[in-house]
């Protein structure tokens, strides 16, 4: 059975039935200087030297390991159990697409609903929904949720929010004639104020504080939250955010060269009209035995168009699932030994660092958790020393924020063992 | 009891003094099938008339509710929150939707009772 199904007998029986003589004519529309007569490939590869070819390939790679990798900014190197490909990899979850309907899919169902309880929980919030594509679109889409709700088209960014998350809402703003502005003065105006906790630099923000503004002027707070962190920090929903949402590539997903990942949104239950995307809930079926189904997907978002709050009408279901067995193995202790190592890690690597000459901590009175920004004498080519010593070092954040000129963060996560930083601190003072 | 008047997108209307009383038809409601939700403005907000005011959306479709009327929204039928279906139940008494007082004239091409009967019968088929 060949793979196409169109046998050639086939072909000529619907070119003969729309009275065409030859495939060819069917393509007489387009001009032939834009046409492709011929693919100019190589002869096809044995699948023994298809790999090897592509291995060489795969050797021209840097890859640090993950102990010697001091870098984030948004994506973290963790300890990853066995369990979660174990599960991920069973192939009624490994498929090409997630379907929904409750007859055929109670596994995808229940799994999706596992993931959106335990959202709902580690962010102190009602109501979570699928997933989202990544952090910087779930910014993004709670935003718009918060428009719609207030009415109002400002969104005000406080702090160092992840650049390339406030590059995602600038360019979803644009379209939806929402105005994205830096500060922390809500106005009249202002629709959501959004907080990233730990901000973008690892440093921690007043959340309270900022929520409370928010608000005082009538608009939503939107907190941009560490899903790790909240083993060991106050949830959003424990000081009033409206809306929590984040990146949760640390809940059991690879850097993965910076996707696929997963993002997850929760909200306070009377905004659950406005949340994009599916929600899965658990029901019962005739015979009265529990079951899941899709509960709730605001039907305007399938058919309102221009007009719809948000157009995303599905999710990363698989990072999802890897996300709740993640976090299902852990547990609540689990997540808070991880969180609490990661901590203690980065203070240790952040004493050591700065007491090497001409280093400096570039916020002393701000408190961080397990990343923090310190200013690095002559940093680029000390990263690319290291780099070449198969260290990956801390992110050079002048690249976005020109105030912060020599300023790098460094990372330490539960991997990052003591031995590792030690390496770290001995490169850099050799090569100093 | 002040004469219904009725707009060629399904909404109708009652006046009292300067106040409109603003729902959508039996017609419209029959054709939505189950109201499941209403996004509704807040009191004190301008409207215009033909303006998009608010989202009705029922098991099988989401529209537009426009408003017949220009002026300010002075109330809503909060009942509406907790029991949508009074819109299919009891369109034109207690699944009424929202209040305006009116600015200027209520405009004088509103359908009444039977020539819209007329209009939405064309538009059905």
């Amino acid at each position: 059975m060949p793979y196409l199904v169109h046998s050639p007998q086939d072909r000529e029986e619907m070119l003969a039935a729309i009275g065409v003589e030859t495939m060819d004519q069917l393509l007489v529309d387009i001009p032939s200087s834009l046409r492709i007569d011929e693919l100019k490939l190589p002869r096809g590869l044995s699948e023994f030297d298809t790999l090897a070819q592509v291995q060489g390939l795969a050797d021209k790679n840097r890859v640090f390991p993950d102990r010697l990798t001091f870098r984030g900014g948004g994506v973290y190197r963790r300890f990853i159990p066995t369990a979660v490909a174990a599960v991920t990899g069973k192939p009624e979850f490994y498929t090409a697409y997630t379907p929904y309907q409750p007859e055929a899919s109670q596994g995808t169902l229940q799994a999706i609903f596992e993931f959106q309880t335990l959202i709902a929980e580690l962010t102190g919030l009602d109501v979570a929904n699928a997933s989202l594509y990544d952090g910087a679109t779930a910014v993004a889409e709670a935003s718009m949720m918060a428009r719609v709700q207030t009415g109002r088209d400002e969104i005000l960014v406080a702090g160092y929010l992840h650049p390339e998350y406030l590059e995602v809402l600038r360019t979803f703003s644009e379209g939806r004639g929402m105005k994205v502005r830096r500060g922390d003065e809500p106005n009249a105006k202002t629709a959501a104020v959004v907080f990233q906790q730990p901000d973008f630099l690892g440093l921690l923000v007043d959340a309270r504080g900022l929520t409370e503004r928010a608000h005082a002027a009538g608009a939503l707070a939107i907190a941009c939250v560490d899903p790790i962190s909240l083993a060991i920090l106050a949830p959003p929903g424990e000081y009033g955010a409206d809306i929590a949402v984040g990146e949760g590539q640390q809940l059991g997903l690879t850097p993965s060269f910076g996707g696929p990942h997963v993002g997850f949104i929760a909200c306070r239950k009377d905004l659950v009209r406005r949340l994009p995307g599916r929600l899965i809930g658990s029901s019962h079926d005739a015979q009265g035995r529990r079951g899941f189904v899709l509960t709730l997907t605001a039907r305007e978002q399938h058919i309102r168009r221009e007009k719809a709050t948000s157009n995303i009408c599905t999710n990363h279901s698989l990072c999802a699932l890897a996300a709740a067995v993640y976090m299902t193995y852990m547990g609540e202790a689990g997540l808070r030994q991880v969180a609490d190592t990661s901590f203690k890690r980065a203070h240790s690597l952040s004493e050591r660092l700065s007491k090497l000459p001409g280093w400096e901590m570039a916020f002393p009175e701000r408190q961080f958790l397990n990343e923090f920004p310190i200013i690095v004498p002559k940093a680029k080519p000390l990263l690319r020393r290291l780099a070449r010593k198969g260290v990956l070092g801390g992110l050079e954040v002048s690249r976005w924020f020109r105030e912060l000129k020599g300023v790098v963060t460094f990372t330490c996560t539960e991997v990052n063992d003591p031995a590792a930083i030690e390496h770290l601190v001995e490169l850099i003072q050799a090569s100093s | 009891m002040a004469e219904r008047r009725y707009a060629k997108t399904h909404e109708w209307l009652t006046v009292d003094g300067k106040t409109a009383t603003v729902g959508i038809t039996d017609f419209a409601q029959a054709q939505l099938g189950d109201v499941v939700f209403l996004d509704l403005p807040k009191p004190g907000r301008k409207v215009s008339r033909g303006e998009a005011f608010g989202v009705v959306e029922s098991v099988k479709a989401a529209s537009d509710l426009y408003s017949p009327v220009s002026g300010t929204v002075s109330a809503v039928n909060d009942k509406l929150s907790s029991n949508p279906e009074l819109v299919n139940s009891d369109p034109l008494g207690e699944g009424w939707i929202m209040k305006v007082e009116i600015s200027g004239a209520v405009p004088d091409d509103l359908m009444d009772e039977a020539e819209y009967e007329k209009s939405a019968e064309a538009s059905a088929h």
